[in-house]
């Protein structure tokens, strides 16, 4: 026989509905007492290094930045070198795709003083500058890096984050500049025509990367991005403010300005070095612009994070890389500055045109002028990027 | 325990698993949420947020943020008065008029959603583009002035938004049509109502619930979403979902983009609720 179900009554409902709320309450208190700090120290997050009984390590990276075999793309040769020659087997994972992601994907283990799994991670600038000030990185043994000393190039010594370039190791580097497509407007010289000049108003795009645009824009007031007062960035962000109220930049963006520079959406913008060389590969009328007041010069960078077991593995990792002709390699493959010192003559052996390549060995009048942005603490952090964002709209 | 206590319980049993997901995953961040959004603004990342019971935070971020709120509203809007206009008809075409082709324009309809979201609103990029053909016809026929464009313009945006939601609206709408009985508009008609009566008197009535549900499904995601925003507009069409972005991912802010977070359900909520009971789906005319 079919009995039919006792429907939900109304107090049945405020029972469950209390349950609910009861449950909401608990949870509520243990949410309600705010959060623990991030902060930690490397020596609080010691773990054991385990490199000696396990010859292996694991490495993330950004995509299509180690070189691949040209025949074979599941082959990548200068890795392959290194598990040949040190026999440490190398798990490679092409899973950071932007700063603030991959930032919000490991923070929470990161302030809980545990292990990422992991051993290598590569990670811009600024990204770098706050894991090192939140405790995060592991410092590196210099004896066991000699080739870095050795072979760094002199621009990327002893930047403010790292002062003793051992603990945010470049993997390659970049340099943040105009760009224009000269098929849609004629040539351009400095940042002050990009924000002005009225035959690009609406057809300009500037980078929503808050330390190359305002980097470039101190730089085209005179000012040191490697140094500045709060007037001096105040200034640059009146400029920039200028410039989006008048409608002259149309947008601001990660990568995805590349493609509306190829086809001529917009026809300049603020952009990196390693883009458009690609995009001039295709397209001779796209140039990257080195203006006279300077550019801004990044880097992301190799780290160890806390809790990383590997950590010798990922020393002669990095050693590894910083053979002149194994950087010759990889900079053949992926085109952005390259800051092993000497590998511009290996690559005379692979590609001269490439080695005659300012983007990818930058002369020492362009390395003269190339500034690599003030480390910010988390207090200038948190207002300049508020103050930014304001003008970016965000 | 007897027969009767387990009917009795059935009903809570069958609730449980749906219940235990919806604590776990939905209430439990909510009220996370709600309470990041008190904590001290003044913390950090490194030093951690202490819940201070901050209700300025509430004020402050609308002080700060209102313009992109109302832009939400009022794109969102704007493309729903648009899917309207076109999804009605169309809703109204497959249901009742398309025949046998009913179930291939209902596939062409959901097709796209078999892609990503974002993938779709970039071939917009393509479309809109200053040198497409889009923008060259209407630059022809002077709609548009010489160095007239439509990427990163409101326009584009709304255009976006239009897209990439309208089938949240259109298949609600062709279920309600699609059971629309069609001997009461034979009634309408031997009552000698026009065909434009028979509309307004019949057909609308009896697909409120499919409007209403639309309506909902498209303006509620609409108003939260900030990729048609990024991709296709500028810094003077950020919406809410951009500031919260960036308020939780660049800026680091967790008190504000939780706090901007909770006015944004609060303000969907109420313009929700007021739009139910005025459009109550289950009774009277619009």
């Amino acid at each position: 026989m079919r009995t039919p179900l006792r429907p939900l009554t109304r107090r049945g409902l405020l029972r469950g509905a209390l349950g609910s709320a009861a449950l909401l309450a608990t949870a509520g208190a243990t949410a309600g007492c705010g959060t623990e700090g991030a902060q930690q120290t490397e020596a609080g997050c010691v773990s054991e290094d385990l490199s000696g009984a396990e010859r292996k390590l694991t490495f993330s990276n950004w995509p299509q930045y180690l070189d691949v075999d040209e025949s074979d793309a599941s082959k990548r040769p200068s890795l392959d070198g290194f598990v040949a020659s040190t026999g440490i087997q190398v798990t490679y994972t092409e899973d950071i795709n932007d700063n603030n992601e991959f930032f919000g994907k490991v923070q929470n283990q990161l302030a809980a003083c545990q292990g990422i799994g992991r051993d290598v991670i590569v990670l811009t600038d600024w990204m770098s500058a706050r894991m090192i000030r939140l405790g995060w990185i592991q410092k590196l043994d210099p004896a066991r890096i000699p080739n870095v000393a050795a072979n760094l190039l002199p621009s990327l010594l002893d930047r403010s984050f790292d002062p003793q370039n051992r603990i945010s190791i470049p993997w390659q580097s970049g340099l943040a500049g105009l760009a224009y497509h000269g098929g849609v407007t004629r040539e351009i010289r400095t940042v002050d025509e990009l924000l002005t000049r009225p035959d690009l108003k609406g057809r300009v795009t500037a980078l929503a990367e808050m330390r190359d645009t305002i980097g470039l824009l101190l730089q085209s007031n005179g000012h040191d991005p490697a140094n500045f007062t709060p007037a001096q960035f105040d200034d640059a962000l009146a400029k920039l403010k200028r410039a989006v109220d008048s409608g002259q930049i149309r947008r601001f963006t990660g990568n995805d300005y590349a493609p509306e520079l190829a086809k001529g959406d917009i026809a300049a913008c603020l952009g990196w070095s390693g883009d458009i060389i690609q995009l001039a590969a295709e397209n001779e009328k796209i140039r990257f612009v080195a203006p006279d007041s300077g550019v801004i010069l990044y880097s992301d960078n190799m780290m160890v994070p806390n809790k990383a077991t590997h950590r010798a593995n990922a020393e002669a990792l990095i050693d590894y890389y910083y053979q002149p002709a194994v950087a010759a390699k990889v900079a053949a493959y992926v085109n952005y500055i390259c800051p092993v010192r000497g590998a511009q003559a290996e690559m005379e052996k692979i590609d001269p045109k490439l080695a005659a390549n300012p983007l990818i060995f930058p002369d020492d009048a362009l390395l003269a002028r190339s500034k690599v942005f003030m480390t910010l603490d988390e207090k200038q952090e948190k207002e300049y990027e508020g103050k930014f964002q304001q003008v970016i709209g965000a | 325990m007897t027969a009767r206590g387990r009917h009795r319980l059935l009903p809570y049993l069958l609730l449980l698993p749906g219940v235990a997901w919806l604590l776990l995953f939905f209430a439990v961040p909510l009220l996370q949420l709600a309470a990041a959004s008190l904590y001290d603004p003044g913390g950090s990342l490194s030093t951690g947020y202490a819940m201070t019971w901050a209700f300025g935070n509430y004020p402050d971020a609308l002080r700060a943020y209102w313009p992109q709120f109302a832009r939400s509203f009022m794109y969102a809007g704007a493309a729903l008065a648009l899917a309207l206009l076109m999804g009605y008809p169309l809703a109204y075409a497959i249901a009742r008029k398309a025949g046998r082709w009913k179930n291939l324009l209902l596939v062409a309809v959901v097709a796209p959603m078999f892609t990503s979201f974002l993938v779709r609103t970039l071939a917009w990029k393509t479309i809109l583009s200053d040198n497409g053909w889009l923008v060259g016809l209407l630059r022809d026929v002077h709609l548009l002035g010489p160095d007239g464009r439509l990427l990163a313009t409101p326009v584009s945006v709304v255009l976006g938004l239009t897209y990439n939601f309208l089938p949240f609206l259109v298949l609600p709408l062709y279920a309600s049509l699609e059971r629309l009985d069609p001997r009461l508009l034979e009634a309408a008609g031997d009552l000698y109502a026009s065909p434009a009566q028979t509309f307004r008197r019949v057909t609308l009535p009896l697909s409120r619930p499919g409007l209403v549900a639309g309506t909902l499904l498209f303006f509620i995601p609409a108003t939260g979403d900030y990729i048609n925003a990024e991709l296709l507009g500028t810094p003077n069409e950020y919406m809410i979902g951009n500031v919260i972005d960036s308020a939780f991912l660049v800026r680091l802010d967790y008190p504000q983009g939780a706090a901007l977070s909770f006015l944004l359900m609060a303000a969907i909520l109420a313009a929700v609720f007021g739009y139910l009971r005025r459009a109550d789906p289950s009774q009277g005319v619009l």
